[in-house]
């Protein structure tokens, strides 16, 4: 039994020796977005560690994806009826991310084959999940492009070519802009190292984005005590209008 | 300086917020009509999620109301009377807009709906007004003595219920403006809005009352209404954004005390051709939305919970 368990444990250590693994570092895993948040910078950095030599087949390649939390969303389209546009169709996608980026040390087509894409889900058309349109439309792939499109004019989806910098095959760095319409939540960043196009090892860690102070104070009082809310929302109407008028009457004085 | 809102989630300019509260404001001031007709529009435009613009926006509405209404009231051109008749239809008219609003959001074709009838009204309504006061207004210049028919009597006058109206001058009964009030309630519901721009032509035209004193009386109920869609928003929708509605407020309160100081110094005639013409362009913007084809085709929603 014991030589058995023996053998296991050198089959284990064998493929892991040979591995190059992947240790990282964030600039920051805590995102607060106050009152004044206009976006901020991510660093991904990390380096490969190799218990041998630098392996000759093929050339290291390094891909790090942020990505944000998921959600179902709508997509609607218009069309012409009657002379005006009005939204005729429209599809569930069952599972979008809120935010996705993806760097990579060259274009993605080539540091990444099609069934390694597939299997992990990197690419951005990969990470949007839709099962089943409705009967009447045919053309579903549409929508899903034109929800890629719209979030990445508005800058939630990107995809840097060549944003992953690599040095000596060892040292990697990303930065991404996460901008300043960013959803709180748990964000994950993933980090694949591919040679011929196929991963050979990945790691991921998580960032936590979150409102805080007034932001919280505001987002949690609607939520759990709407009534509340409500009533501080006119009251603060009716303040606000109470006072500029009685500002004004003193002014003119 | 950006600002992050937390209930819409987006990132803005404050100074651009506060820019169209005050905007919004001057019109609130100087026409007695809420805004909500222009300040959701404008907020749809820098990015702000329809349900948080339409929402924030009655709130932004109640409070320049009631910095107009302050002004108003210290220049005693409130009929009080008047404006609870109003509001007690206006409220039975709300109600029964909501009802129809929610039909109509079942049968998915809600946002068409409101296009729709924001064309319709605004282009009427617009479209008269400027008919109207452009026909005064040559006749002051061509000096011909105005045809002053303050008490034509018509089945108006005929019904029961007659209660005397003393700021307005009238001594009519209260069926009339509590039909306007309910019939405005609907469509305000409907369009979600506080309805002031249909109020002060349907007070002028249909109630006889005078300019002088419309404009304090639509504003005085435009509180309430908008007060009332403001608190359901926030109860069934968690769509009210207080940040965003403070920096709105800020600049409408501020905006609503100048424009009722400008109001004074021009005449009648003169602000009837201007809210006129506003409609129209307003009306004029929306039609456009529906009849170009729009550059994308394709918009995104969140689900619903």
């Amino acid at each position: 039994m014991r030589w058995l368990s023996a053998i296991f444990l050198l089959a284990c250590a064998l493929p892991a020796a040979a591995q190059e693994e992947v240790v990282s570092g964030l600039s920051q895993d805590r995102i607060s977005i106050t009152a004044n948040f206009e976006g901020s910078d991510l660093l991904v950095y990390g380096a490969v560690k190799r218990e041998e030599p630098i392996p000759d087949t093929g050339l290291l390649q390094v891909i790090i994806t942020v990505e944000g939390p998921s959600g179902p969303i709508i997509v609607r389209r218009k069309s012409r009826q009657f002379g005006i546009w009005v939204n005729t169709s429209s599809v569930e996608v069952d599972d979008a991310p809120s935010f996705y980026a993806v760097a990579a040390t060259a274009p993605l087509e080539y540091v990444l084959s099609q069934t390694e894409d597939l299997r992990h889900k990197i690419s951005v058309p990969q990470k949007i999940r839709s099962v089943g349109a409705p009967q009447d439309v045919m053309d579903s792939p549409a929508f899903t492009d034109a929800l890629i499109r719209i979030r990445q004019r508005e800058g939630l989806y990107a995809s840097a070519e060549s944003g992953t910098h690599l040095k000596e095959q060892t040292l990697f760095s990303a930065t991404f802009d996460l901008p300043a319409n960013l959803v709180e939540g748990n964000y994950t960043t993933r980090i694949y190292l591919l040679r011929n196009r196929e991963v050979i090892a990945q790691s991921q860690s998580a960032i936590y984005v979150r409102k805080v102070g007034i932001e919280r104070w505001l987002y949690t009082l609607a939520r759990d005590h709407p009534a509340l809310y409500g009533a501080l929302a006119l009251f603060l109407a009716g303040l606000a209008g109470w006072a500029a008028s009685e500002a004004f009457r003193a002014l003119r004085r | 300086m950006q600002i992050y809102l937390p209930i819409a989630e987006v990132s803005v300019n404050a100074f651009l917020l506060f820019g169209i509260g005050g905007l919004v404001g001057v019109l609130s001031g100087l026409f007695g009509v809420g805004g909500g007709f222009l300040i959701t529009p404008l907020l749809f435009f820098i990015g702000v999620p329809p349900t948080v613009a339409v929402a924030t926006g009655a709130n932004q509405v109640v409070a320049s109301s009631i910095s107009g209404v302050l002004a108003h009231l210290k220049r005693r051109t409130v009929d009080i009377r008047m404006g609870i008749v109003l509001l007690a239809g206006g409220l039975a008219g709300s109600a029964v807009g909501i009802w129809v609003f929610n039909l109509l959001s079942r049968l998915g074709q809600i946002d068409l709906v409101v296009q729709l009838t924001y064309v319709v009204f605004l282009g009427l309504i617009g479209f008269l007004m400027l008919q109207e006061s452009l026909r005064t207004m040559r006749r002051n210049r061509t000096g011909t003595a105005p045809r002053v028919k303050r008490h034509h009597h018509t089945w108006v006058h005929n019904l029961p219920l007659k209660m005397k109206f003393r700021a307005s001058g009238l001594f009519i009964s209260v069926i009339p403006p509590f039909g306007v009030g309910a019939a405005v309630g609907i469509l305000a519901a409907i369009m979600g809005v506080g309805g002031g721009f249909i109020m002060v032509p349907a007070m002028i035209y249909l109630l006889g009352m005078p300019t002088k004193v419309v404009i304090g009386t639509s504003l005085f109920q435009i509180i309430f209404v908008t007060g009332f869609t403001t608190f359901m928003h926030a109860l069934t929708n968690q769509s009210v954004d207080l940040m965003l509605a403070l920096l709105l407020i800020l600049g409408g309160v501020v905006g609503a005390q100048i424009g009722t100081r400008l109001g004074a110094r021009l005449n009648a005639e003169q602000l009837r051709v201007l809210l006129a013409l506003l409609v129209l362009a307003v009306c004029g913007k929306i039609a456009l939305d529906l009849l170009l084809e729009p550059g994308e085709l394709y918009s995104l929603a969140k689900v619903r919970s």
